[in-house]
């Protein structure tokens, strides 16, 4: 847990760890915390994939979106949002119910089986 | 000043006059004062024969019929216009009292024929027209009741009426005799051959059919009656009713000289005015230009002419269609246009199909382009594609459109040939113009699309099918596929699964689907998989296929925290279990609500406080209440006779009982029930999924009613049944939803698109004509032994516990997002979350 603000906005990456890889069942997620409450949903499709995306659901602003259900839509893997069920590229942020939104995403690295978020 | 409107009469039609007078009257330029016979507001007589099965007024009330805060009507009930004073203008009645009109209209309505039989006047001989009526029929059966168990009856008239009240003491556990003087049952509808199958039909519903003679004498023999029949029979019974057709009640007009028609009635013009330019007659008692009507609708259309007349508006009689589909005992009869070929040179062409019950004749021009009329008995359902034709040019060969090749008309017609003033929905009068008008201009895109904008298909439902067939005609592909990830329905998924035995979402999408699966269908199969029973909803696999409810068995609310709310069965709460959830919500911070359905709903707890919460309730005795998932929700209930000085059953019991049973069932859509223990329907059993109401004879069961954006009342599916009987048959009937429901399809909705509807519903689930109830029944009975409280499942399990934390890598650290003030003394969400929308 070494992220501070100011290697954020230098453009520096840093990662944390979060959880070992078998904490996040496949086709689920989990959410993280990191510092200055920056939550992120840790998401993984059912071949064992790991994506993140900000936890933030846009259309409610509840942190909800790890407790989505993971799935593909015309190919596009994607997290629904338990909310209101809007679909979210995994890759990209990109929401595909509405194409003026696009939320947060977080690289995801694994190092000996332990999960990492890469803050940029 | 306003002018005085009389009305004699305050039957179905008069009510019907009256309101379109006061609707359309707005400056009041008329005052009101009716005059009723019976003691109550008019009310459906149509569906008389329906007060058997409640033996509650109110059912058949018409609503507004009591005029409550219209200060220019003034309804006068149980004293009826006894006379006439035309020079004066003025009517007597029956009390005496004396009042002068402008107008009066005469809608006095129909008195029940008689004929003239030696003993016809004996007490045990009853006519079928009022409520009043039902109530000594229903009398009479009891006394002869408790004198020899099985009373006997017979009924004189084998038309419309006269099966309407074989039918209604026949649902009093009665097996009636009907006597009808003509060949064949219902004469003035069917023909010989119709009238054949009806006669085959109705005796295998234990009703005895004299068909070709006469009822010659009644006389009293001892405590009972005996009726001598003109062929020799002679029967031994308990009581007799007439019901052979009505005449009009033209005595009034009579006797105050006005014109008469020929066949009875008091004549009138087109505008429905009698001889008199200041009295007019509507409805049964009027002839309108020499006919006189036996239907209500034409005795309708008979009051808004009149209405429109008296407040100076052009309108005329425009003649009516006699045409009838209706339901007789569960036979389907239908007559149209020229059913019995009395045009010259007519030709008939008919279709018997005695094996499966089912007669059809077409009646068609002597060159066979037009269709003049038909009749259907025992299936009509080609009723509503084969009226819009009768004079209109025939698309096809009349013998295709009743055939059986392709299963009738609207297969070899196609909806296509059918021109766009064609009724296609004859409940809500909606054409085929305005369907195509709805699909083509408002972008109606399927059968629920159409049934909000143009009503069509609201009513009986029989029409469905067809609204379908014109979504196809209009070039709208209507899938039944789940989403892009199967091709198959909710149903047949259901099928496979069940056939196959798969017990995972990644067997059955590798199997039969492409793709990964979404947010529609893995929760769609993960009912399926849980209502066939595989293990805990959260074992495996199984958990990331449940929408977030399911995945943390509790209610996720706007901001991300959830609510929960343990199982009180029928509503029943002991003060320490009421103490407990008191207890937690302090301890917690919870927000607390009662429901709807009659339990307690806790606000406000995160995702790792779930499971410390629920350890305090289960310790207690509590378990799941499901209120997140689809399944059963509660069986709300009445107190019954344990405590009401009205109640007819134990109807907390029953919604105990109810609820324990289905409890956990995993459905396409939540379920509700209800019991209410007497007809004052206390517990609103009939707005749901399932209600349950104690009568004196056991209990009625309605399925398919709906609160919500689209109220539905349930339908009766049977009555007077005992609690196994009961239970027995809404197993059959949730299995069968279950089954066949689309995904987040209620009931209600499952019922209106169900080919068939009620009628399919009753042969499928009560008499198993489709020899699927033992399977239902064991599917349910292991439902029943296999249940477990889901939360005692995840409570016991470390894994499954595992997963209630809001942070993988920060376990207890409180979600900065969730915060809360105080409204009204107890805690409600603030928003805090700022979305981290890249762009918006």
């Amino acid at each position: 847990m070494t992220v501070l603000s100011d290697e954020q906005s230098a453009g520096a990456e840093t990662w944390t760890p979060v959880c070992r890889v078998d904490q996040v069942p496949l086709a689920a997620g989990v959410a993280a915390l990191l510092d200055g409450g920056v939550q992120v949903a840790v998401l993984r499709t059912d071949d064992g994939e790991f994506h993140g995306l900000s936890n933030i659901d846009p259309f409610s602003g509840a942190a909800v979106l790890a407790r989505g259900i993971v799935g593909d839509i015309g190919g596009v893997p994607v997290v629904a949002s338990p909310i209101y069920k809007q679909n979210f590229d995994l890759r990209t942020g990109r929401c595909l119910d509405d194409p003026d939104v696009r939320i947060a995403t977080y690289p995801i690295r694994v190092v000996d089986g332990t999960v990492h978020v890469g803050v940029r | 000043m306003s002018r005085t409107l009389v009305v004699a009469g305050h039957g179905m039609v008069a009510h019907r006059l009256v309101e379109a007078l006061r609707s359309d009257d707005v400056d009041g330029t008329w005052r009101v004062v009716v005059f009723g016979e019976e003691t109550r507001p008019a009310y459906d007589r149509v569906a008389l024969t329906s007060y058997v099965d409640t033996w509650n007024p109110d059912v058949l009330a018409l609503p507004g019929a009591e005029y409550r805060g219209d200060e220019l009507v003034e309804l006068v009930l149980g004293d009826p216009v006894e006379s006439i004073d035309r020079g004066a203008k003025r009517v007597t009645t029956r009390s005496g009292r004396v009042q002068d009109y402008d107008a009066l209209v005469l809608a006095t309505g129909s008195r029940p024929f008689v004929p003239p039989v030696e003993g016809k006047d004996l007490p045990g001989v009853f006519v079928y027209r009022t409520i009043e009526d039902l109530d000594d029929i229903r009398a009479a059966v009891e006394r002869a009741r408790q004198r020899r168990g099985r009373p006997a009856a017979a009924v004189v008239g084998g038309g419309l009426l006269g099966l309407e009240a074989a039918k209604a003491l026949r649902d009093m556990g009665l097996s009636p005799h009907v006597v009808e003087m003509a060949p064949r049952l219902m004469p003035l509808q069917v023909d010989d051959g119709g009238g054949g199958l009806l006669n085959r039909l109705v005796t295998d519903l234990d009703v005895t059919v004299h068909t070709g003679t006469s009822t010659s004498a009644i006389a009293q023999d001892g405590d009972r009656l005996r009726a001598s029949l003109g062929n020799g029979t002679e029967l031994d019974i308990d009581l007799l009713v007439f019901s052979a057709g009505v005449r009009p009640r033209d005595d009034l007009g009579r006797e105050a000289g006005l014109e008469l028609g020929e066949r009875g009635g008091v004549l009138t013009d087109e505008t429905c005015r009698t001889s008199d330019p200041h009295i007019f007659a509507v409805g049964e008692c009027a002839s309108v230009a020499g006919r006189v009507y036996g239907l209500v609708a034409p005795g309708y259309s008979m009051a808004e002419v009149a209405a429109a007349t008296l407040l100076g508006r052009e309108a005329s009689f425009p003649g009516a269609d006699t045409s009838t589909k209706l339901k007789l005992m569960g036979v389907d009869v239908a007559s149209f246009g020229d059913a019995h070929a009395a045009t010259e040179g007519s030709l008939e062409v008919v279709f018997n199909d005695a094996v499966n019950g089912s007669y059809k004749k077409l009646v068609v021009s002597d060159d066979a382009t037009t269709l003049l009329g038909g009749v259907l008995v025992g299936d009509a359902s080609e009723y509503n594609l084969l009226r819009p034709l009768v004079g209109g040019e025939l698309p096809v060969d009349p013998a295709a459109l009743i055939g059986p090749a392709g299963g009738g008309g609207g297969d070899a017609v196609g909806v296509e040939a059918l021109p766009d003033d064609a009724q296609i929905c004859s409940c809500n009068a909606v054409t085929k113009g305005a369907i195509n008008a709805a699909i083509h201009d408002d972008g109606c895109d399927g059968v629920g699309a159409i049934k909000s904008c143009t009503r069509a298909g609201t009513s009986c439902g029989s029409c469905v099918p067809m609204l379908g067939k014109l979504l196809s005609a209009c070039g709208v592909e209507q899938s039944t596929a789940l989403c892009e990830h199967f091709t198959q329905s909710r149903a047949e998924l259901f099928e496979i699964v069940r056939a196959t035995r798969i017990t995972t979402f990644s067997e059955l999408i590798a199997k039969h689907g492409t793709g990964k699966g979404c947010a529609v269908c893995k929760p769609a199969v993960a009912s399926i998989l849980a209502t066939l029973g595989n293990g805990h909803v959260l074992g495996g696999e199984q958990a990331s296929l449940q929408d977030t409810n399911d995945r943390f068995l509790a209610n996720m609310q706007r901001n991300g925290t959830y609510s929960v709310v343990p199982r009180v069965p029928g509503g029943e709460i002991m003060p320490d279990k009421l103490i407990v959830l008191g207890q937690v919500a302090k301890e917690f911070g919870l927000y607390t609500k009662i429901t709807g359905g009659q339990r307690v709903d806790l606000f406000g707890a995160t995702v790792d406080q779930l499971p410390q919460i629920w350890r305090r309730l289960v310790d207690a005795g509590f378990e799941s209440g499901h209120a997140y998932g689809k399944a059963l929700r509660t069986v709300k209930s009445c107190v019954g006779t344990t405590w009401c000085r009205y109640g007819q059953q134990d109807s907390v019991g029953l919604a105990v009982e109810l609820e324990l049973r289905y409890r956990g069932l995993r459905s396409p859509h939540k379920l509700k029930s209800g019991v209410s223990g007497c007809q004052r329907e206390c517990a609103e059993a009939r707005s749901k999924d399932f209600g349950i109401i104690a009568t004196e004879h056991g209990w009625n069961l309605y399925v398919g009613g709906n609160g919500g954006a689209v109220p539905r009342h349930a339908d009766l599916l049977v009555s007077g049944v005992d609690t196994d009987e009961l239970v027995r048959i809404i197993d059959r009937f949730l299995m069968f939803y279950v089954r066949t429901a689309d995904r987040l399809q209620r009931t209600a909705a499952w019922l209106d698109e169900l080919d068939g509807g009620l009628d399919h519903l009753y042969a499928v689930v009560v008499e198993d004509s489709l020899g699927i109830c033992d399977e239902l029944e064991a599917a349910m009975a292991e439902h029943v032994a296999n249940y477990e409280d889901e939360w005692k499942g995840v409570l016991e399990d470390p894994e499954k516990l595992a997963r209630f934390t809001s942070f993988v890598n920060a376990p207890g650290a409180p979600d900065p997002t969730i915060a809360f003030e105080t409204e009204r003394d107890q805690p409600v969400p603030v928003m805090l979350g700022v979305p981290e929308v890249v762009s918006r």
